[in-house]
């Protein structure tokens, strides 16, 4: 009866020669190709550095002034634009306006890169349904497994820093993108294909002219997702050198600094709310004419 | 603009919707019922042997009860809906076959579509969306607005072209619609229940302004409809569908005088026959002598106008003359009581 109780597993021999196999492998390709590796994720990384250099760079009144901007622009409201501004002194108020700017950029450029794969990824998804049913399992296996686990690999190939902080944050947050750009397509009203297709519009001119505009509250909102996920793991991608607010939360862990927990948390939860009004009212935007909202 | 000369000739079309339709067209070319290839194989009998000459220039009706397969029909057309088997004959060309690239062309020329709910889009203006067509023919922006905004004012819509469609009535809407697909210039127009989603008003007032329109056009029209009324009002030739087989093909006269059978019967049953039948349908052969003093009326008079005219003036019958004033009948009130009371009197010789 002893085999009830004990579950009959794989050799254990077999299953520490697989496991060394690939972590044998693993390092093997980090050895000979670490430099190609490298070399291949260089531009990457003077892009990280060159959008952190400007942001902790440029003179505080004018990024203020520049966001409040791209808030007026986005949502045509003061109410927005203050709430920006004022997030933005607050946090500096604290002492905390280069790690902010750190975190920013880094999430901003995540944003940037989830969105130019993600689109064009969700577009895929949605025409070519057998490409669709692979990617949606493993967007599945992305958005459940847990961060740190990818993080191995990455870390192992690239070592600790920028690169790979932003690899594992765009991992982690470009899901809802790629998701939501299919379902917004799937979701446009067939009357209107059909009447894109009956006076004769390309695969391409219904693409652009049909479907993407009208899934573009979908879109959007699966932008919105993207970047309060990125946000979300910041304080994880610091593990693993990247700098900024989520580094400071790492500290203070270690170290249990409550209120510096809580400065920095506060931070985030600030840089949150001004990606997210930007872009929930960018979004609310662009749904006035379409019936689901008036004003 | 002149008139279109593009007739629509539909041959032996058939579609059956299914995993493998062409594994039935045969047996349902020998009889098959559209309940047993349902019931028995799964498959669902959309067209079934049809068999219509579109006049060019005219207004085409297609009638019949919701799922009888109009809009099946008129998707063939401009082949929305690739068929099982048959082939549609446009200016000398077969819809049915044309390789991708043709036919899309042949949509963006020649086809236009207007819809049941509108379709139009919602993130455009009123003249935005007007210009679509256009657009995707790649027309230059300045000739297709200039072209759109004729065509706004022609519907009535002038003041509204910078509006979005949200912020418009159903009517105004399907003015949009009908105006982008006028703006197409195209000699066919698809229209496929055009008017069933408006208030009866507006639906009146639609069908008015359809007929001046067609009156100055005179494109091939193909137009979708369940309602008789609307039917008879527009149909220079309306064919009747039932389960995707033609049951009846005429003018309104026709249908109204003859229908061929019980289905139509019942369909005519409540409709104001004064309103639609027509002096000429109904009068018996000029008498060789004795015409008198009679009054006259025109061909092309509804049995309600004469039947007034004659009961205001001392005579019960009156002649029946054409444009030019030739007599061609006598028409009598009798005659026209007896064509108002019941299909089945009138139809009898
Ligand atoms: N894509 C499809 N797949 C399977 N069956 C279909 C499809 N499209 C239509 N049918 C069937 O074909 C028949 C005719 O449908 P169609 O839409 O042409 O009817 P209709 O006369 O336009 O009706 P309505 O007045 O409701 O619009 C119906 O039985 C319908 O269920
Ligand atoms: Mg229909």
């Amino acid at each position: 009866m002893d085999w009830l109780f004990k579950f009959p597993q794989i050799d254990p021999d077999s299953l520490l020669a697989v496991k060394r196999l690939t972590d044998g492998s693993l390092r093997a390709l980090t050895r000979n190709y670490g430099d190609a590796i490298e070399n291949f994720f260089y531009p990457l990384q003077q892009v990280l550095i060159f959008f952190e250099d400007v942001m902790t760079g440029a003179p505080w009144p004018l990024v203020i002034l520049v966001l409040a901007v791209i808030a007026w622009f986005a949502a045509h409201r003061w109410s927005v634009v203050s709430a920006v501004a004022g997030t933005l002194i607050a946090i500096g108020l604290i002492g905390l306006w280069n790690d902010a700017m750190k975190t920013i950029s880094l999430v901003f450029t995540a944003t940037i890169f989830s969105i130019a794969i993600g689109i064009p990824l969700g577009i895929l998804m949605n025409r070519y349904k057998r490409v669709g049913r692979v990617m949606q399992s493993v967007l599945d296996v992305m958005q459940t497994m847990p961060p740190f686990v990818y993080l191995i690999p990455v870390v192992m190939l690239l070592g600790i820093g920028r690169v790979p902080g932003f690899i594992a944050v765009v991992i982690y947050a470009i899901p809802p993108i790629i998701r939501l750009t299919d379902l917004g397509i799937r979701l446009v009203d067939k009357e209107v294909l059909e009447a894109a297709d009956a006076y004769g519009c390309s695969r391409s001119q219904k693409l652009w002219k049909v479907q993407i505009p009208l899934a573009m509250p979908t879109i959007m909102a699966g932008i919105n997702q993207t970047i309060m996920m990125a946000l979300g793991m910041v304080v994880i991608a610091s593990m693993i050198g990247v700098q900024g607010l989520g580094l400071n939360v790492l500290q203070a862990i270690a170290n249990q600094y409550f209120t510096q927990g809580i400065f920095n948390g506060f931070a985030i939860v600030g840089i949150a709310i001004i990606f997210d009004r930007i872009s929930q009212a960018y979004g609310d935007r662009l749904q006035k004419h379409r019936g689901a909202t008036h004003d | 603009m002149t008139k279109s000369d593009t007739t629509i000739e539909i041959r032996d079309l058939y579609k059956i919707f299914g995993a493998t339709p062409a594994k039935f067209v045969g047996a349902v070319k020998s009889g098959m019922s559209k309940a047993e290839l349902g019931k028995d194989h799964g498959h669902i009998l959309g067209l079934n042997n049809i068999n219509i000459s579109m006049p060019a220039g005219k207004i085409q009706v297609v009638m019949g009860l919701s799922g009888s397969g109009k809009s099946t029909l008129i998707r063939h057309i401009n082949r929305l809906i690739e068929p099982t088997s048959g082939s549609i004959m446009i200016d000398g060309r077969n819809i049915l076959e044309m390789p991708p690239l043709e036919l899309r062309d042949f949509r963006r020329q020649h086809t236009a579509m207007v819809f049941q709910r509108f379709a139009l889009l919602p993130h455009r203006t009123v003249i935005d969306n007007v210009t679509f067509g256009l657009e995707i023919r790649g027309v230059e922006k300045a000739k297709a607005r200039e072209s759109g905004m004729r065509w706004i004012e022609r519907v009535g819509l002038q003041g509204f072209e910078n509006r979005y469609p949200s912020e418009l009535s159903g009517g105004m809407q399907q003015r949009v619609g009908l105006a982008r697909a006028l703006s197409n210039d195209a000699s066919i127009l698809l229209m496929d229940e055009a008017y069933s989603a408006l208030d009866p008003l507006i639906r009146t007032d639609m069908q008015s302004m359809l007929l001046d329109l067609q009156a100055e056009l005179k494109k091939t029209i193909v137009f979708i409809t369940h309602d008789l009324d609307e039917a008879l009002r527009l149909g220079d030739k309306i064919v009747i569908l039932r389960d995707g087989s033609i049951i009846q093909q005429g003018n309104s006269q026709d249908i109204l005088l003859n229908p061929a059978d019980d289905y139509i019967q019942r369909f005519i049953k409540d409709v104001n026959r004064g309103r639609f039948l027509k002096v000429e349908a109904v009068m018996e052969a000029l008498p060789a002598t004795g015409l008198g003093s009679l009054p006259s009326v025109k061909s092309g008079t509804t049995l309600e106008v004469a039947a007034k005219e004659l009961t205001a003036s001392p005579h019960d019958s009156a002649i029946v003359a054409d444009a030019a004033g030739k007599p061609l009948g006598l028409i009598s009130l009798r005659q026209i009581t007896a064509a108002l009371s019941s299909a089945v009197e009138a139809s009898a010789p």
